[in-house]
């Protein structure tokens, strides 16, 4: 066996998100690669949720439809996902609650024997579940001690009730390898963004983003940045352009809605040249939609967002390695081009947890400063549109920013030669970031480059599509890069495919359409749009239907 | 120090705004004759007749968008706490589209002034009702005038936490130019509403004239004084109208953790402990 897939389910408010950490955790200190879904409901206490985890030799971005071990808390998780078991697959159960076979572990029995706080419950199916593996005790306990903050040994004492009481079902692959660090896709982005320089988050809180904002918020004060949470996202967004017309390097996080609240002021750093980045994870609409699911809705809504017409760059990282490189990079394109970005997520990027892998180092790129000579304009036509920023308190500068159309000094106009050349110039610094996007890794490819059919996908369904890819012989064009789009890197890439098939978790094919835009045909659009994940299978089915 | 910019000016004649334009500037260049430098004075203004003071008054200034002065000047403090930021905000502005942001930075009290140019009118769109607008306003979204009662600026501030409080007039120039230095000088969120006369759409000079009156010998430390004092007249109804600093308090004044970070070299080494504290 070279890979494992396990499910462990239960009632949320019971711990399952942290329980599967573990399991990736022990996993990838075996050597392996992990990955891992976490599904749960809205709410904070009752409701089903469960997560899977799989492991293998090689790096795992996507989930499979089939469980080597099912872990049940609860008799809904025998229910629900006994389907998903594989013949010769393995039960462990809370003897407690769950009736039927397999490997009996009476949780509340063992936390009142060993006189351990009922929090530390869960840590005797990790322990049965690492024997079912073959996972020596030393590494369990060695993970327990690195990765639960407290009640070690209390952990550990019922942890290790559990693993007496199990027997081993499967072997799991011996593979010699350092463990790679264990990241969430949002986690990621919060370090890429700190490696980048960020000295300010501004945010209110909002699924999937909200562990950005969480992550941050704990690092802030050993980074000296500053994390802030205020009245809502209209607040967000203008203190973020207020921070950084002073100066700070700042990013903003939202979902949807949010972000539907920041689009007045997404606009004003448009007009008013002010650098920006947004985090837009995204979950399913309209409106309040799956607050705690995943979709891919709103592309066009990114591309679009905000009154007039202004450059923006929007990128989609597809995996937590893109994510951390495109949070860093999306900031240093915000601040080279005065102009607002978005690193466009979701919660399957956002909220998965990755074995996290190396990151591309960006190229260097700062922003164009005003070396104090002469009178200072703010926006002073020059090169490429990009007029040299000073910050207030800078001496012999005065700095005025303006919403409305502006002459160079930052001054109301009218004059409709002004306006224009103020339209052309925020124009010509499109046109420049795109030229210097050329040095970025703007399409990623996968699969097969000469497949005669190619699947167009963006975002968080990279690592599925790679996989169904390489199982079914295609080819994969991944714009991560949507606006400036990179219509010539896509199409080169595209070229000589006679069958392109959009993969998204949409139901309008929003990449479809923006590529039609560019000459780019998608002769087939398979969508999901019920806020999961594609699983490997299910993809795959989906394409041979699709190519058939 | 002049501090006005070429920018041809387009308010109307008799409106108000000159005398909070002026009065500004003065208090703006008596602070730097006291030592603050003109450069570290930033001044945000909304969307209206009043916003224009930002084009006019040749300091830093960012010329935001409707309603939406106060969270940019939050952003600056936050960014920069040296500046001094001045935000000057319509009633419109302040009172209505951005209601939620006035509250909060009262709540908050970060060291920035705000203030209302409240003609009781919304200028630039010429000429509807605010939200301190007296009952039975006639506007031209409300010809038949409106039915309801202003909301109370000075006495919502009061209850909002703000650790300045005032009100002034633009027909009292030395007044008004007393109150806004005071405002600035204050350590944390000053507010100040300004009666300011709008001369084409709410001309209430006589009225005005008719009823104010200065606090004096008014214990700007009692709260609850300040808050009878504020409520005597409710923006509508005919009373005695007090102009002055009703509350004065110190509190602090940094509710967020200062902006900055560590060098690329702390910052990657700190980063590589956290993916270690991962595996
Ligand atoms: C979001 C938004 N809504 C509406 C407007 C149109 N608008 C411009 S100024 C203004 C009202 C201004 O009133 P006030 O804030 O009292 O300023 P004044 O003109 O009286 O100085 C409105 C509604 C706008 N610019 N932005
Ligand atoms: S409309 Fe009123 S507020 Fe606006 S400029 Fe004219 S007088 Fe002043
Ligand atoms: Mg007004």
């Amino acid at each position: 066996m070279n890979e494992i897939s396990v499910l462990i389910g239960g009632r949320a408010g019971e711990g399952i998100n942290i329980a599967g950490m573990l399991i990736v955790r022990i996993l990838s200190a075996r050597g392996l690669r992990a990955y891992m879904y976490y599904d749960y409901p809205s709410l904070i206490k009752g409701g089903h949720n469960f997560a899977v985890v799989r492991a293998a030799e090689e790096e795992v971005r996507c989930h499979r439809e089939k469980i080597d071990l099912l872990l049940a808390m609860d008799q809904e998780t025998v229910r629900r996902h006994i389907d998903w078991l594989k013949e010769g697959g393995s039960i462990i159960r809370d003897a407690g609650v769950v009736k039927g076979d397999g490997i009996a572990v009476d949780l509340d029995a063992i936390v009142t024997e060993e006189k351990a706080p009922p929090v530390t419950k869960n840590s005797a199916v990790i322990g049965a579940f690492s024997r079912a593996c073959g996972v020596p005790w030393t590494t369990v306990e060695e993970v327990v001690r690195r990765a639960i903050p407290k009640e070690i040994e209390a952990n550990l004492r019922v942890a290790r009730r559990g693993y007496d009481l199990s027997r081993e079902v499967l072997h799991l692959p011996a593979t010699g390898r350092d463990p790679l660090p264990i990241l969430s896709g949002n986690e990621a982005v919060a370090l890429g963004l700190l490696d980048a320089g960020l000295e300010g988050y501004v945010s209110y809180p909002m699924t999937p983003s909200s562990s950005i904002l969480h992550t941050l918020a704990g690092l802030a004060g050993r980074f000296g940045i500053s994390v802030v949470h205020p009245e809502n996202e209209i607040a967000v967004m203008l203190t973020a352009l207020g921070a950084a017309y002073a100066g700070r390097r700042v990013a903003v996080g939202t979902s949807g809605g949010g972000f539907c609240l920041m689009t007045e002021g997404f606009s004003l750093a448009g007009m008013a040249e002010i650098p920006v980045l947004v985090v837009l994870g995204q979950r399913p609409g309209p409106s309040t939609g799956l607050p705690t699911y995943s979709a891919q809705g709103d592309l066009l809504f990114a591309l679009s967002a905000g009154q007039g017409e202004f450059p923006r760059i929007v990128a989609a990282p597809g995996t937590p390695e893109e994510a951390w490189y495109w949070a860093g990079a999306l900031l240093d394109l915000a601040w080279r081009f005065q102009t607002p970005t978005v690193l466009l997520t979701d919660k399957n990027l956002g909220e998965g947890i990755f074995s996290f892998g190396e990151t591309e180092k960006r190229p260097a790129l700062g922003p164009s400063l005003w070396k104090g000579e002469g009178e200072y304009r703010r926006y002073e036509i020059g090169t490429g549109g990009v007029s040299p920023l000073a910050f207030p308190g800078t001496a012999g500068a005065t700095v005025k920013v303006n919403s409305y159309a502006h002459d160079e000094d930052g001054i109301t106009t009218e004059d409709g030669a002004v306006v224009a050349r103020m339209a052309e110039k925020l124009r010509e610094k499109g046109v420049a970031a795109a030229r210097v996007l050329e040095g970025y890794p703007c399409v990623a490819t996968a699969g097969d480059p000469d497949a005669e059919t190619a699947l167009l996908c963006w975002g968080s369904t990279a690592g599925v599509c790679a996989e169904a890819a390489g199982r079914l012989g295609l080819r994969v064009v991944r714009p991560v890069v949507l606006s400036p789009f990179p219509e010539m890197r896509v199409k080169a890439a595209l070229a000589g495919a006679g069958l392109i098939v959009a993969v998204e978790e949409n139901i309008t094919g929003q990449l479809a359409r923006l590529v039609s835009v560019h000459g780019i045909r998608a002769d087939v659009v398979v969508g999901k749009y019920d806020g999961r994940p594609f699983a490997l299978e299910d993809l795959e089915r989906r394409l041979q239907e699709a190519t058939a | 120090m002049t501090l006005i910019t070429a920018a041809k000016n387009t308010w109307c004649p008799g409106c108000g705004n000159f005398a909070i334009e002026h009065a500004l500037k003065d208090v703006l260049v008596s602070l730097a004759e006291e030592g603050r430098r003109a450069e570290d004075i930033v001044l945000v203004t909304g969307i209206g007749c009043h916003a224009k003071i930002a084009d006019y008054l040749a300091v830093n200034s960012f010329y935001a968008i409707h309603g939406r002065t106060l969270p940019v000047a939050s952003g600056i403090k936050l960014a920069d706490p040296a500046l001094t930021v001045v935000a000057c905000a319509g009633d419109g502005d302040a009172y209505a589209e951005g209601l939620d942001h006035l509250v909060f930075a009262a709540k908050r009290n970060q060291d920035i002034t705000a203030i209302i140019h409240d003609n009781r009118v919304y200028g630039l769109t010429t000429g509807q009702y605010t939200p301190t607008s007296y009952e039975g306003f006639r506007g031209r979204s409300t010809p038949g005038g409106i039915r309801e009662r202003p909301i109370n600026p000075v006495a919502l501030m009061l209850a909002s936490g703000a650790t300045f409080v005032a009100r002034t007039y633009t027909r009292k120039m030395d007044h008004l130019r007393e109150v806004l230095k005071a405002a600035v000088l204050h350590r944390g969120f000053s507010f100040v509403d300004v009666l300011q006369v709008c001369a084409t759409y709410n001309n209430l000079t006589d009225y005005y004239n008719d009823r104010v009156y200065l606090l004096e010998g008014h214990d700007t430390a009692d709260l609850g004084g300040a808050m009878t004092r504020a409520r005597e007249w409710d923006y509508s109804a005919d009373a005695p109208i007090a102009l002055g600093i009703f509350y004065e308090e110190e509190a602090p004044i940094d509710p967020w953790p200062a902006m900055g970070g560590a060098g690329p070299e702390e910052r990657g080494r700190m980063i590589r402990d956290i993916l270690r504290e991962r595996t």
